[in-house]
């Protein structure tokens, strides 16, 4: 399996997308918005098939679109009430827009599979460079305002306080989870970002109370659905997104299963 | 010395006045019971003197200087908690969390840091919640957390938003005594808002009464009296005294038992429990 290069680079990639996506997930989940983050794929959708008609690289546009999706979405946050809504709303015109886009591109259903659903297999050197480095700011970036977050997402009244700037705390966040969208989207698809983002992290909470076991658990998680996903895939042919998607979904009902007093 | 004064203040929310040309004065160590019907601005006053709302008019000053958000030296519990449902963090990375909370960087908790809010927790009778997950929790047991919260630290002054809220009988009693008790021995100015006074009576050295934009500080016997209520409240009321406790009426009506002379402001009070 490893004598192929397209294998080793489809394992690189999702290793450093997961660990990434398990990270940033753990307070995506924590904060309660992981409905933000799936607007924020479908928003980088729109901006993947916008930036091929442009002659620009699918990854560009997607990072572009849900970064300043992320700030836009940071800086009007605060009106709490109709939030759903107002996400749902621009979610689907994210993804109309997408299809539009589309409309005038003219590989239109490969690019639209990859892009909806990911194509690990077909990630390159260049990419998982691109990844990485990504990967790294997004990462850094989380670490720098990691302490803030925590007390603004736990008790964000006590928080305003002490001085925390919420607000520039939600709008860094978000730009934070549209970089770590960014990196899920590219293995798994703008529409199966949720198995990578949310599965491990929402699995980790359900098994451990403590951050520092629940930060580490999840990212541990994420890493191993996503590359039993390629072994899974590799050895049955079936599509990797699926198998990481159902890896996802049967780590989370089985920590839901897990008793108690076991935890 | 004075911890807190306002001096001809005048605090407005939007457009609504809250505290209209206010001056008091609380000195260091005072327990002072905050009362008054919702949306009279306990809240309000509280975030006034924690420097999130400056003034209109007049001046707000808080250990002899305007107040500086984020001033370590004040602890706060507000009234309005947002806690997520389903989160399961445990109690104590909860607490840490709020220790330095505003720094820049990776999480961390010093050694002397959690030996201090081990001791509080044990202190307030929740250590056992140190290591359960809040989405396990009662509200009682959160608003025990959050207690034990506002008295880790060296705080001079503690503002506490209705901190009995969703506590039974029982806990509401311990909860008010280990306030009075640390803040007693270390000396804390304390700002304790409330729905009922009698739990309070023996524990508090003056009374905050807020009402109709104006506010009354004093000792029980001069404030809690017909008259002096009745003008804050521009009501007819009745303050009857019986058997160590003291009933403020309006109409025949225990005022503070049913509540809300006015109205909810926006307010979540939903789990309000008094128990007699």
């Amino acid at each position: 399996m490893l004598q192929y290069e397209f294998m080793r680079n489809a394992f690189a990639a999702a290793g450093i997308a997961s660990v990434v996506s398990g990270i940033v997930g753990y307070f995506l989940v924590m904060r309660g918005q992981t409905f933000a983050g799936h607007a924020l794929s479908h928003i980088g959708f729109a901006g993947a098939t916008g930036a091929v008609v442009l002659g620009v690289a699918p990854l560009w546009g997607l990072i572009g679109f849900t970064v300043a999706a992320g700030i836009g979405m940071g800086v009007l946050g605060e009106r709490v009430s109709g939030r759903d809504v107002a996400i749902g709303i621009v979610l689907a015109l994210a993804l109309g827009f997408g299809l539009l886009f589309l409309h005038y591109y003219t590989s239109f259903a490969t690019q639209a599979t990859a892009l909806l659903f990911g194509n690990v297999l077909a990630v390159d050197r260049e990419m998982i460079a691109t990844l990485a480095v990504l990967g790294l700011i997004t990462l850094a970036a989380l670490a720098v305002m990691m302490r803030p977050l925590i007390f603004a997402s736990l008790q964000p009244e006590l928080a305003e306080a002490k001085g925390v700037p919420l607000r520039a705390i939600s709008i860094g966040f978000l730009a934070i989870v549209a970089l770590a969208v960014s990196e899920s989207a590219t293995i798994v698809g703008v529409l199966l970002v949720f198995a990578l983002m949310v599965g491990p992290p929402a699995a980790a909470q359900r098994l451990t109370t403590g951050l520092w076991s629940g930060l580490a658990l999840s990212a541990v998680l994420a890493l191993a659905e996503a590359w039993l996903g390629i072994v899974v895939a590799y050895h049955t042919n079936w599509p990797v997104s699926f198998c990481i998607s159902a890896l996802s979904a049967l780590g989370y009902f089985a920590a839901l299963a897990v008793p108690a007093r076991v935890r | 010395m004075t911890i807190v004064e306002l001096d001809h203040a005048t605090i407005r929310l939007g457009s609504r006045t809250v505290l209209s040309d206010t001056s008091l004065a609380i000195g260091q160590g005072e327990f002072i019971g905050v009362l008054g019907p919702n949306g009279a601005g306990k809240t309000t006053l509280m975030r006034a003197i924690l420097g999130l709302i400056p003034p209109a008019s007049g001046a707000i000053r808080v250990f002899g200087r305007a107040p500086e958000r984020g001033d370590s030296a004040i602890s706060y519990l507000p009234q309005v908690r947002t806690v997520l449902p389903d989160l399961r963090v445990r109690g104590l990375d909860f607490i840490a969390s709020s220790v330095h909370g505003e720094r820049w960087g990776l999480p961390s908790i010093a050694r002397k840091d959690r030996d201090a809010i081990d001791a509080t927790l044990h202190e307030i009778g929740a250590a056992d919640l140190a290591r359960r997950p809040l989405s396990d929790m009662s509200g009682g047991e959160r608003q025990r957390l959050l207690l034990a919260q506002a008295l880790i630290g060296a705080p001079r002054l503690l503002l506490l938003d209705e901190p009995l809220i969703s506590l039974d009988q029982r806990h509401q009693e311990v909860a008010i005594e280990a306030v009075r008790k640390v803040c007693r021995e270390r000396g804390i100015t304390v700002l304790f808002s409330a729905h009922e006074l009698n739990q309070l009576l023996g524990t508090l050295d003056r009374v905050l009464y807020l009402g109709g934009g104006h506010a009354v500080l004093g000792t029980v016997d001069e404030v809690v009296t017909a008259p002096v209520l009745s003008r804050l409240y521009g009501a007819d009321i009745n303050v009857v005294r019986a058997d160590g406790h003291i009933f403020v009426m309006s109409r025949g009506r225990d005022v503070e038992r049913t509540d809300h002379l006015h109205d909810h402001h926006g307010h979540d009070h939903d789990d309000h429990h008094h128990h007699h």
